[in-house]
Formats: structure tokens, C-alpha cells, sequence
């Protein structure tokens, strides 16, 4: 059964043909900035961080298994689709943290001007990259 | 003499009321990730490679089994509230949403439990 908004959402162009009209976000023509992406790229991370939870309870209750069990779940760490995962894991957490204080940050009321969340914006992009790196070159460090 | 009308107040018109818990919930364990989030991707880099044992000993130390026990539970209820959000946003209709919203608050729910019982084990044992 069609939603009756549907049914109001017939256009026409200046040419008469009948059209849908355009909805909002209006992705088709808005450019994309600094502030629409880093808040898609919250929600996405924090669902692909979402998974990544559900996945560190397996490797908890692999563990609490015994070795038989923890040999499994380490070995689909190990493989390289593993730590693939493992990789874009980090980089969604370090996004998620810094991008999360931002938030936070906005939260008490500070760096609603626009200089300033771009600023916070680009600050947050470089530190999440650095900090995903760091940590992986930390770890590859300690192998 | 309240503004409401009558089968407004019977058919439970207007706004929820509790959504500020859910708000304040989402800020709290936010802010409570922060440090148990940065420990924990420490101390996962500390332990690196080891073996069945070595972390299972690990877990088994005073604090270890506290702040993990403390990250499930802010993470969980963090995942929680963020996903709902989510469900809210791109459902529409409300048998499907809150079929959606209840479903992931069990298998979440499931979850958490697993994860905190399987710590709890380890450091009972250890």
C-alpha cells in the first residue's frame, strides 16, 4: 500500500513531465562539507563499531572457553581478512573517539562558530590518522 | 488547571517526557569511554600476541577485570542508545521500529551478558 506523502510528491518539470520531486537531504545537489561528513561518518563508524563489539564478546567468551577456543577466534584474527577488520576497527575508533569530544565539547555549549568546528572538523580527521597509525605501529612494533 | 484536553491525556498525546535520560545516558558513557576506550586499546597493544594463558593471568588481576567489566557496560549501553537512534531515523512505521528497536536491545542485551559472564569466569578462575 503506497504512503499517501508519496502521492504529494508528484512534480513537473517546466517542460510538464511529471516528476518526483526532490527530497531532503537533497543529496543529488548539495555539496558535500566538513560538517555533513564527519556526522555520516560518526553514525557509520559507530555502527561498524557496533559489530566490532559483538566480536570482542566472541574473543571474551572464546577466551573464557579455554585455549581450544581462543586458538579459533586468534586464528581469524591472525588471517589477513582478520586484520583488515582489525585495521579499519582502529581507524573507526580513533575517528569515533576524537570525533566523539567534539561532540562532547559542543555539548557544553563551546565551538559553534563556523572557523571553529571547521577547524575541529580538519583537527579531528588528522589526529584520528595519526592515531590509528601510531597504534598499529605500535603494536607491528611489539609483534 | 492543566492546558491538556482530556482525550489528549487518555490517548497519551504529546511528548514522551523521558527523553532527556536517553539524551544524559548517551553524554555519560561517552565521557566514561574516553579513558576506559584508551586504556583498553593500551593495554590490548601491552598484551599483544599472547597466548590463552598469559591473557586469561592478565584478566585475572585486580583491576583488569573492573575496567573491563566497566567498558562492557558503557559500551553496551552506549551501542544501545546510538543504534536506536538510528532505527528511529530510517524505520518507518511504528510495528516495524519497535519490532527493530526491541530486537536489537535483546540480541545486544544477550550479548553484554555473554561478555560480562565470560570475564567474571576468568577472573573467578584466576
Amino acid at each position: 500500500m503506497r504512503d499517501t506523502r508519496e502521492i504529494l510528491l508528484v512534480g513537473r518539470t517546466s517542460e510538464g513531465t511529471t516528476v518526483q520531486r526532490p527530497l531532503s537531504p537533497h543529496l543529488q545537489v548539495y555539496r558535500p562539507q566538513i560538517t555533513s561528513v564527519l556526522s555520516i561518518l560518526h553514525r557509520f563508524t559507530g555502527i561498524w563499531l557496533g559489530i566490532g563489539a559483538l566480536l570482542l564478546v566472541w574473543w571474551l567468551v572464546a577466551l573464557a572457553g579455554g585455549s581450544a577456543s581462543f586458538a579459533v577466534v586468534q586464528g581469524f584474527f591472525g588471517a589477513w581478512y582478520g586484520i583488515l577488520l582489525l585495521f579499519l576497527w582502529t581507524a573507526a575508533l580513533m575517528f569515533h573517539f576524537c570525533n566523539g569530544i567534539r561532540h562532547l565539547a559542543w555539548d557544553g555549549g563551546y565551538g559553534f562558530e563556523k572557523p571553529q568546528y571547521h577547524a575541529s572538523g580538519w583537527a579531528v580527521l588528522a589526529a584520528a590518522t595519526v592515531m590509528s597509525l601510531a597504534v598499529w605501529a605500535l603494536g607491528l612494533a611489539l609483534r | 488547571m492543566t492546558m491538556r484536553s482530556t482525550l489528549g491525556r487518555v490517548r497519551g498525546l504529546g511528548p514522551a517526557q523521558g527523553g532527556v535520560a536517553d539524551w544524559w545516558g548517551q553524554r555519560v558513557t561517552a565521557a566514561a569511554l574516553v579513558p576506559l576506550a584508551a586504556w583498553f586499546v593500551i593495554a590490548l597493544l601491552a598484551h599483544f600476541g599472547e597466548g590463552a594463558p598469559q591473557t586469561a593471568a592478565w584478566l585475572a588481576g585486580p583491576w583488569n577485570a573492573v575496567l573491563l567489566l566497566a567498558l562492557l557496560i558503557a559500551l553496551f549501553r552506549h551501542l544501545a542508545l546510538g543504534l536506536q537512534v538510528v532505527i528511529e531515523d530510517y524505520i518507518q512505521g511504528e510495528p516495524a521500529r519497535l519490532a527493530a528497536v526491541l530486537g536489537m536491545k535483546a540480541v545486544l542485551g544477550l550479548f553484554w551478558l555473554a561478555g560480562m559472564v565470560a570475564v567474571l569466569k576468568l577472573t573467578f578462575r584466576g
